[in-house]
């Protein structure tokens, strides 16, 4: 079935990378970049759960109007940790750091990424991070929020403040570090004959956000250190009653912040280009667009930081051209969901778990897109922003569109990583079922944001409750449904069936060669000849 | 609206009318995106699935320019349209009325103060009349605090160090949620007030009842001669100051030869950091009354200063 070129499919008694050392040392010490997604999918799963396990308190406590779970503070701390945790331990790294690692020396026909011992580096500062984060956020009280607006992060918190945002400056290195390998890798590291039109979309998504993640997130770095600077010194920057400006922490802050957003959906996106020609059975529509849109996104992505401060007391100058630019970011958006569609037109579609949450994304994307071009909207932004309207839109992107992705990349990578598949059945169970609960707990948030119920409130008026409860009803299934996957995976690396080299029948590198793949990924380099996603069209 | 599902909050300003209709707009537009998303895919879906061998597969789309042009040219426009009502409501939203009642706030943790321009004091609570126009000249004592009514559709971020503002027509007689829209510590939630708006009777009446001695303006006076500032700045004086009559809404040139308009963020910052603007053919002499007065008194001395101006001829 392979389209791209006749490889010879190494034997899979030879051995995988999963049997190439099985003590903790040889995980631990590993340049292999399938093990070290390994590593990092296990450390985010971990953290997606703790974050997780702050989305429930908050829901459960938002049941009552009184807020009867948790006393203020409490609740200011949990929904701080749900959000800096998400952000930052979750998606920030999440498919990048591995199903980005694990795929793209494959998709490219590489041995490894171009820095082997810098990728797990990488790791190393991550975890680190991670605990620092953690500790910091979990024994030190910390409740500014994960934006840390100033002056109340610098001179009006108590807590270990300086912890958490330290941790944050870790993480920006294994980030930056992360981004520059993929470049590096996808520069140099193409088999002979895979030009960059033959590149899979996914390689472009990952090359457009390892550039924001270079370049973004040194002013996330700077601005943190500024922060420190102002709580243990003194040092006046953004504290007024120092001199200093609050607005330029905005300012600097979104800087990153914005672009950070495109660091989470773009590689999202590239998943579902990689999955819907495969189960249309259909090249891709519009290859070219839908490529450049990501880096379009990239690009136009940094210079729309200012529609988070409409509100703000920013200029109604600069209101206007942040919010036009807003606007024009959206283009590309919209260009690669009608791609999306348009492959599938007489397509022969199959509607495995990884379709079925592919299409699922197209639709929660498409309402978090949509409820963008509101907040772009200058006067309706002015009405809505900091409220739970704000809230259901980023959760749309976020959670409807990103970690539907992930779960996506998940599944249809997991019989490629494991050599094993899963039960189909339940698969596509939990799958429908995530975007059931996804949709009835964010749904009434945005009913919730237009009547006016502000985001960060512990306790809240009691005509709102209607829709917290309906919410955080959602919220129990969405709960459920994410753990389901937990158990049908871990059972098939037991007794799941062995997938073979190509379960899918997919033309992507990745599938040429065996299930789990050997340590060095191709036994003899491959040449490619042909373009990607190349199904023939059924003959009439 | 009462008893069944809350759906659409309360509409009390010119701003929340305006607001509903361009809400209204948006939910078709987007309405009609998304059913056209729903419907292709569930087309697609059902039409191309797999094992439906009968349907016509043949002669693909292969022509991708055509469509990308169309889509990309359609939604560019759409999006044109969306930001040139969003931006004009916008702009609108913050036009200067010059007829509007300036009503002073100072928000701090976690409580609203209201100030009246005839001297009537609130906390969390905003007393306006039906039809007038007011203008909110806000200030934070700590943290930024966001001002902020649904029913106006409105909000402000109130950010310390500097003055914002925020204008209005109350459109409706009632009592409005006034909330706090920018997290600003423990007890953000409880940072919470009400909006009353009266009719134009019921308002004076209610001015009448809580009068106090001295309005805004006078308490400022007696601020400015309590700290002193009379002393240099009063016409007699023998220090070289610049005269505060006619001070407000006119240019002042400063030394490097800017010219600006003194408003009240120029008036709060001379107060408070008076080297930062030194007017031309003055010395530097005029010492911080930082973290002598307060927001609350900063608020008056602004309203005395700009009394002076009032009374003096426009030039």
């Amino acid at each position: 079935m392979s389209a791209v070129t006749a490889l010879e499919i190494p034997d899979e008694a030879g051995g995988s990378y999963l049997s190439d050392g099985v003590t903790l040392r040889s995980w631990l010490l590993t340049r292999d970049h399938k093990r070290i997604a390994v590593l990092y999918a296990i450390s985010i799963t971990v953290f997606f759960f703790v974050g997780g396990a702050a989305a429930a308190l908050i829901r459960l406590n938002l049941l009552t109007p009184e807020g009867t779970l948790m006393d203020a503070e409490t609740y200011n701390r949990v929904f701080t940790l749900h959000g800096v945790v998400m952000v930052w331990l979750f998606l920030v790294p999440s498919i990048p750091t591995t199903f980005g690692n694990f795929m793209l020396p494959l998709m490219l026909g590489a041995r490894d990424l171009a820095f082997p011992r810098i990728n797990l580096l990488s790791w190393y500062l991550f975890v680190a991070s991670g605990l620092i984060v953690l500790g910091g956020l979990v024994g030190g009280s910390v409740d500014t929020g994960w934006t840390f607006y100033e002056p109340l992060s610098s001179g009006y918190s108590s807590g270990a403040l300086v912890v958490v945002l330290f941790g944050i400056f870790v993480n920006g290195f294994s980030s930056i570090l992360t981004g520059l390998n993929f470049v590096v890798t996808i520069h140099r590291l193409r088999a002979p004959g895979l030009t960059w039109y033959r590149l899979p979309i996914f390689c472009w998504s990952t090359y457009s956000t390892s550039i924001i993640l270079m370049l973004a997130t040194p002013v996330l770095a700077v601005t943190l250190l500024l922060v420190i600077a102002e709580r243990l010194w003194g040092v006046g920057v953004f504290d007024p009653a120092r001199g200093g400006d609050p607005l330029l922490f905005q300012h600097m802050f979104w800087f990153y912040s914005h672009p950070a957003v495109y660091i989470m959906i773009l590689p999202g996106m590239g998943v579902v280009s990689e999955i819907i020609p495969v189960f249309a059975r259909k090249p891709i529509f519009g290859y070219k667009f839908i490529a450049w849109s990501s880096v379009a996104i990239a690009v136009v992505g940094f210079l729309v930081w200012g529609h988070h401060m409409f509100v703000a007391g920013e200029s109604v100058y600069a209101a206007l051209v942040f919010s036009f630019l807003s606007f024009v970011v959206a283009v590309p958006s919209a260009i690669k969901v009608f791609n999306w569609i348009a492959t599938l037109h007489k397509g022969t579609i199959s509607f495995d778990s990884p379709m079925l949450y592919a299409l699922g994304f197209i639709l929660l994307f498409t309402i978090g897109g949509l409820t963008g071009l509101y907040f772009a909207t200058l006067a309706f932004d002015v009405h809505a922003t900091g409220t739970y309207f704000v809230v259901a839109h980023f959760h749309y992107i976020m959670v409807g569109g990103m970690v539907s992705a992930y779960f996506a990349a998940l599944h249809y990578w997991w019989p490629k990583i494991t050599g094993r598949l899963y039960p189909e059945i339940w698969a596509r169970f939990a799958a429908i079922l995530i975007f059931f609960g996804f949709n009835v707990t964010f749904f009434p948030q945005f009913i919730l944001g237009y009547l006016g119920m502000p985001r960060r409130y512990h306790a809240y008026a009691p005509e709102f409750q209607v829709w917290n409860v309906l919410s955080s009803a959602g919220s129990s299934i969405l709960a459920l449904a994410y753990i389901l996957p937990a158990f049908y995976l871990i059972w098939s690396l037991f007794a799941g069936e062995r997938a073979g080299a190509n379960p899918w029948q997919a033309t992507g590198l990745e599938w040429q060669t065996a299930s789990p793949p050997p340590t060095e990924n191709f036994h003899r380099t491959p040449v490619v000849t042909r373009p990607p996603y190349d199904y023939p069209e059924p003959s009439a | 609206m009462s008893g069944g599902l809350p759906f659409l909050p309360a509409t009390a300003s010119m701003a929340a009318h305006e607001l509903n209709i361009l809400f209204a707009a948006l939910l078709a537009i987007t309405g009609a995106v998304l059913g056209l998303v729903v419907l292709l895919l569930l087309t697609f879906c059902i039409r191309y699935r797999k094992g439906r061998e009968t349907v016509d597969r043949a002669r693909r789309g292969t022509k991708s320019w055509r469509w990308e042009i169309s889509w990309t040219t359609a939604s560019f426009i759409i999006f044109l349209g969306l930001y040139a009502w969003g931006a004009d409501l916008y702009l609108r939203e913050h036009e200067p009325d010059g007829a509007a009642s300036e009503i002073y706030v100072v928000g701090k943790q976690w409580m609203w103060k209201v100030e009246h321009p005839d001297g009537q004091r609130e906390i969390n609570a905003l007393h306006v009349a039906l039809g007038r126009p007011v203008r909110l000249v806000m200030a934070s004592e700590d943290v930024i605090h966001g001002f902020y009514v649904p029913a106006f559709r409105l909000k402000q971020d109130v950010v310390p160090g500097r003055y914002v503002t925020m204008s209005f027509t109350p459109t409706k007689v009632g009592n409005f949620r006034l909330f706090c829209s920018q997290f600003c510590g423990v007890d953000h939630a409880a940072m919470l007030g009400s909006v009353f708006v009266m009719t134009q009777g019921d308002y004076q009446r209610w001015l009448s009842q809580n009068a106090m001695t001295g309005t805004l303006a006078t308490d400022g006076g007696a601020l400015f001669r309590h700290l002193g500032c009379s002393g240099c700045h009063a016409t007699s004086s023998t220090v070289k100051a610049p005269s505060l009559n006619a001070l407000y809404g006119h240019p002042v040139v400063l030394r490097d030869g800017s010219v600006l308009i003194a408003d009240e963020n120029f008036i709060r910052d001379a107060i408070l950091q008076p080297g930062k603007f030194l007017p031309k053919g003055y010395e530097a002499i005029m010492p911080s009354f930082a973290g002598q007065v307060d927001e609350e008194g900063v608020v008056s001395l602004v309203a005395y200063i700009k009394s002076l101006s009032k009374q003096a001829p426009s030039p």
